[in-house]
């Protein structure tokens, strides 16, 4: 492989009581790359892409072993300061969940989590985050307006300028598009696109169209495990496995 | 077959609703209503601004001054939300956010049974236990003279009281906040208490308005346990270690005995009627704040 690997996830296993929900997940996320997680509802996709922020650490009743290396770094095994951690990604998740404050406040309550403490400084990089997320021609003039007042798609927008305010190198995206309409989602993905060169961008979907539209490198899921991964000319264009091509003729979702 | 087609019955049908509606929105309209005529003939005789500010209580000699038991009503009312809202507050952050799922499931019967129990056992309560406890431990220990019936005693019961009803609230407000908002917080790197502090608070905030509003009205109107420890004494208190007396229980105590004294049975009624007013008062307000914070 000519490029870097930016995560590499190694005998993930997750078990929810009895429930095992990731099996064996082995997989080299390539830096500054699109990587595109495929596969029906319910396969753990979403549990996957928790693990590498440390989110299951939400819910106790998850058991998560392996290791997931960022930086060749383990995350898993990381004791202290898991917040610092969860810095280096941001989240974008279904739906946008704005925090129950001002448009604003949204972007530099990040910023003061990040450190950042001068007015001048977060005046200047709210505005910044806001023009990445291609909304801050839409919100220039409400900036003080609660951030539920947006469309559904702004608020995504939203989300996605906040995530990015506290400086990751990563950002995880959960079905980003699954709650909006046409426009917002090719909003959302043509910022992904421009966003790439700086950022390693895991997305999890189940729009095949989505994937072949904007995926660098796919990795096709199924019940708990990885059955193939590769770039996308790999995976779509000449797939190995039987269960992959199943999918990808649209035969079972 | 029915005698009626569906759109009769549907007719008929909602005008029971519409009965329905009508009694419960009336119904507090005449109950004011009621209560001001009978306290009409004591507001003909005596201005609002003396009745209300007056402190000399002699309905032998025809003086009714109600200020001793609107200030021991809103003293006994303060104390008790200040104890209860950071216990409730605090509880419910704590159950809700630090503990396992399984200590809700035994905490939520338990809080159940004390919002059950009747509040004559908890005046009783206050009685064996908080009384002598003011009188012979606290009191002496803070070197103030006090005979354990106090605002203090009657602040204490009653929060005891309104403790599980607040905290269900608040624990069901808590709940209701998406696991996904805190997803959403943890993922910019907050940390617990960050998460809690700048988001969860504030989402929270008009139902936890809401609860202690809910709280202060019950504590306002609550007439039996308050009754049974406050002392009764209708004196001005000079510290929260003094006896005092409530509007509720200036009613309960006296209605159906003297009525033969003037104006008295009006003067009653007028109590009612401040109470009323008040609980009204903390309702509006309450609303306002609620519609305030409710916009995030």
């Amino acid at each position: 492989m000519e490029h870097e690997t930016k995560i590499e996830i190694r005998d993930l296993n997750v078990f929810a009581g009895k429930n095992q929900i990731l099996k064996n997940i082995n997989i080299d996320i390539p830096k500054n790359k699109i990587t595109v997680i495929l596969g029906p509802s319910g396969c753990g996709k979403t549990t996957l892409l928790k693990c590498m922020n440390r989110l299951t650490d939400l819910y106790p009743e998850l058991k998560v072993s392996g290791r997931i290396m960022i930086d060749n770094n383990n995350i898993l095994a990381a004791k202290e300061d898991i917040y610092k951690l969860r810095q280096q990604m941001g989240l974008l998740s279904q739906r946008p969940y704005p925090l129950p404050m001002t448009i604003y406040n949204n972007i530099a309550y990040a910023l003061k989590l990040r450190g950042i403490k001068k007015r001048r400084e977060i005046h200047k990089l709210v505005l910044h985050y806001l023009q990445q997320a291609n909304l801050w021609d839409e919100v220039r003039d409400r900036m003080r307006e609660p951030a539920v007042r947006l469309s559904i798609g702004q608020q995504q927008r939203l989300c996605l300028a906040r995530g990015l305010a506290v400086n990751p190198e990563i950002i995880l995206a959960d079905e980003p598009t699954s709650a909006l309409d046409p426009i917002s989602s090719q909003f959302i993905e043509e910022t992904f696109s421009k966003l790439k060169n700086d950022y390693t961008i895991v997305l999890v979907t189940h729009i095949l169209r989505q994937a072949k539209r904007i995926a660098n490198h796919v990795v096709f899921m199924y019940l708990g495990e990885v059955i193939e991964q590769g770039s996308v000319e790999e995976v779509f264009g000449n797939p190995k496995m039987e269960k992959t091509k199943l999918y990808l003729g649209g035969t079972f979702n | 077959m029915y005698l009626l087609n569906r759109v009769q019955r549907h007719r008929v049908n909602s005008t029971w609703m519409v009965i329905s509606l009508a009694l419960v929105a009336f119904l507090p309209f005449l109950l004011f209503i009621g209560l001001y005529l009978k306290s009409a003939m004591l507001l003909r005789d005596y201005s609002l601004f003396d009745l209300v500010f007056s402190k000399i209580w002699k309905p032998s000699s025809g003086q009714f001054g109600f200020y001793p038991f609107i200030v021991g009503s809103v003293w006994v009312t303060m104390l008790a939300m200040i104890i209860t809202a950071p216990v409730c507050l605090l509880t419910a952050i704590y159950v809700t956010q630090y503990t396992r799922k399984f200590v809700l499931r035994i905490m939520h019967p338990a809080i159940d049974i004390l919002a059950g129990i009747p509040s004559v056992v908890y005046g009783l309560w206050g009685i064996l236990v908080i009384v002598p406890f003011i009188s012979r431990y606290l009191g002496p220990w803070l070197e103030v003279k006090t005979m354990g019936y106090s605002i203090l005693a009657a602040a204490f019961v009653l929060s005891i009281m309104i403790i599980p009803f607040v905290l269900n609230i608040l624990i069901e407000i808590f709940k209701a906040i998406p696991v996904e908002l805190k997803e959403a917080t943890w993922s910019l790197g907050a940390t617990e208490w960050q998460t809690i502090k700048h988001v969860l608070l504030r989402k929270a905030l008009p139902g936890i308005i809401a609860a202690f509003g809910f709280g202060l009205a019950r504590a306002f109107g609550e007439t039996m346990a308050v009754l049974m420890v406050v002392g009764n004494v209708v004196k001005l208190p000079k510290s929260v270690f003094d006896p005092g007396y409530t509007l509720p229980a200036l009613i309960a105590n006296n209605y159906g005995e003297m009525l033969s004294i003037p104006k008295y049975d009006s003067a009653l009624m007028f109590a009612a009627l401040l109470l009323l007013v008040v609980s009204l008062f903390f309702n509006l307000v309450m609303h306002f704040f609620i519609v305030k914070f409710n916009k995030y």
